[in-house]
């Protein structure tokens, strides 16, 4: 029971995760419907629940609209429904608690540790922001969506729900780079969507992992096991009493591992300030 | 400490990576969506650039299809990653007069302003005469009588057979009214298909608007002098047509040439 209880927000991530896909699957293989209306037609693209409600990805839109093309109201409203709700939240929640790639980064993350430990080369954290800025130029140049069209996120939702492909070769891709090449590599340097959620909501996300620096005994367990480590720089922390970095992804990995409980889940308005113990 | 040699080495180097990197992605974004062009796609579908511009790739014209006529291409499959397609050999789109497909799409890559079903381009039927039942001299006519607009999109033509003394009942097709839904190339009984759908645009040819046919295009008459006192004005001679509206009626058609 106490292992479960550790392993919390692991098995909610993958609830959520694996919910949100078979709801998807649901809808579209099994009919299911509430009100008599489909209840969540689509993808992670965009979706309609119980069709009332449009959803919509803000970052594929972006590059819609970059293209040059007007676009409907309803996608629109989508992509700002789903805006709004990361911008609360915290952008990159969608990296840990929505996206399907997540389960395939993790698992070769869980592999690279146990097994391997050896990467081939250095990639800068910055990577992925250049990535993103070479999406949306080349969206321009191209007039198509740049990330759209080669989009490993795009391809595993799509073929989950609605049949494989050869998909899951650009998977079998990362599994591979993440865990014998780059520790990471996808979500932690290359993917440009989630350095467009980072960047979104890196001043307003709400819910933030707060630190306690009075009960921290700078054992390091938290950086060990998160998949973004820098987020937890022990002299910013302190700073700031809780994660502002808006590349943490909320996986509340660091909360069950800390031995004397110095971090956990909490709203950014409640932040507890400078530390009044020097560092 | 960076100096002066390492900084513009390193400018360097990352411009020569963002280069390669951005030319080997156009690649891949280009070959995705531009390897197949035969792919037919929902009644209302944009042109082909606009479209792969705007399809979100989200399948909701797929999943209200009600024929399970519209897939979602897998990659490697018939049409760009994604997209919205169908094979009218497998199930042909039999043009819902309520759209369920176009009203589905959230973004517009299916034209909103399609109202009338019958009004949709999603291809064009192409028959191979060389293989039809109906061009060998046998009664056949399946497209004719199955095609939705039957005697505008599909016509049979008599003619002598010269063999026998029976006539042939030939198929044509009309791309006027032809709406590409492929209800002809599913219920063609040759063993491939004699009549197919393809995008207009990779089948059609053009003329060219400095061809005049005469016994279709009409010189339009002179428009009537507007009011009194103009029957001098540019417009008030018969004889002399105005290069104007229509293409081709230039100077060679001024009477003063």
């Amino acid at each position: 029971m106490k292992v479960l209880w550790s392993w919390r927000y692991l098995i909610l991530r993958r609830v959520v995760q694996l919910g949100v896909l078979l709801l998807f699957f649901g809808t579209l293989h099994w009919g299911w419907s509430l009100f008599g209306q489909p209840l969540l037609s689509g993808n992670l693209s965009s979706s309609m629940v119980v069709g009332l409600v449009p959803l919509a990805d803000p970052f594929a839109v972006l590059q819609m609209l970059l293209t040059g093309h007007l676009l409907q109201p309803e996608v629109l409203i989508g992509a700002g429904l789903i805006l709004a709700f990361l911008v609360v939240v915290g952008g990159r929640a969608w990296c840990a608690w929505i996206c399907p790639v997540n389960l395939v980064t993790d698992f070769a993350g869980f592999l690279h540790v146990r097994t391997w430990r050896k990467n081939l080369f250095g990639l800068p954290k910055s990577l992925r922001y250049w990535v993103l800025a070479m999406a949306l130029v080349l969206t321009m140049v191209l007039g198509l969506p740049a990330f759209e069209w080669v989009s490993p996120i795009g391809a595993m939702h799509r073929e989950i729900i609605y049949g494989f492909g050869l998909g899951w070769t650009a998977l079998l891709g990362i599994l591979l780079f993440d865990w014998l090449v780059v520790k990471h590599g996808w979500c932690g340097h290359l993917c440009p969507l989630g350095a467009f959620y980072s960047l979104l909501a890196r001043k307003t996300a709400q819910l933030r992992v707060q630190f306690d620096r009075n009960t921290c005994n700078d054992c390091g367990d938290c950086g060990t096991v998160c998949p973004e480590p820098h987020v937890l720089n022990l002299r910013r922390l302190t700073r700031d009493g809780q994660v502002l970095s808006g590349d943490c992804t909320n996986c509340g990995r660091c909360i069950p591992v800390c031995p004397k409980d110095s971090l956990a889940f909490g709203w950014r308005h409640q932040k507890r300030g400078p530390s009044s113990q020097p560092l | 400490m960076t100096t002066r040699r390492g900084f513009i080495q390193k400018t360097i180097q990352g411009a020569a990576i963002a280069a390669s990197g951005g030319m080997l992605w156009s690649y891949l974004v280009l070959q995705n969506a531009r390897a197949s062009p035969f792919a037919l796609r929902p009644p209302g579908a944009l042109a082909d650039r606009d479209f792969s511009a705007l399809c979100i790739k989200c399948g909701r014209c797929v999943e209200v299809c009600p024929y399970n006529t519209l897939k979602l291409a897998a990659v490697a499959d018939g049409a760009p990653l994604g997209t919205p397609y169908f094979e009218p050999r497998q199930t042909p789109c039999y043009l819902c007069p309520d759209i369920p497909c176009k009203n589905a799409c959230p973004t517009g890559a299916l034209a909103p302003g399609l109202e009338d079903v019958m009004q949709s381009r999603m291809g064009l039927a192409l028959i191979d005469t060389e293989h039809c039942l109906s061009w060998q001299g046998l009664r056949c006519e399946i497209c004719y009588r199955v095609c939705p607009l039957r005697d505008k999109a599909i016509t049979v033509e008599a003619q002598r057979r010269g063999r026998s003394k029976h006539a042939m009942f030939l198929p044509v097709v009309h791309s006027r009214d032809c709406t590409g839904c492929g209800i002809c190339e599913q219920a063609c009984p040759t063993q491939v298909a004699a009549i197919r759908v393809m995008p207009a645009n990779l089948i059609q040819g053009k003329i060219g608007d400095h061809y005049r046919l005469g016994w279709i295009h009409v010189t339009p008459e002179p428009e009537a002098p507007e009011g009194p006192g103009t029957m001098d004005g540019p417009t008030g001679t018969a004889s002399a047509p105005e290069a104007g509206p229509v293409p081709g009626m230039d100077f060679l058609n001024q009477q003063d040439y």
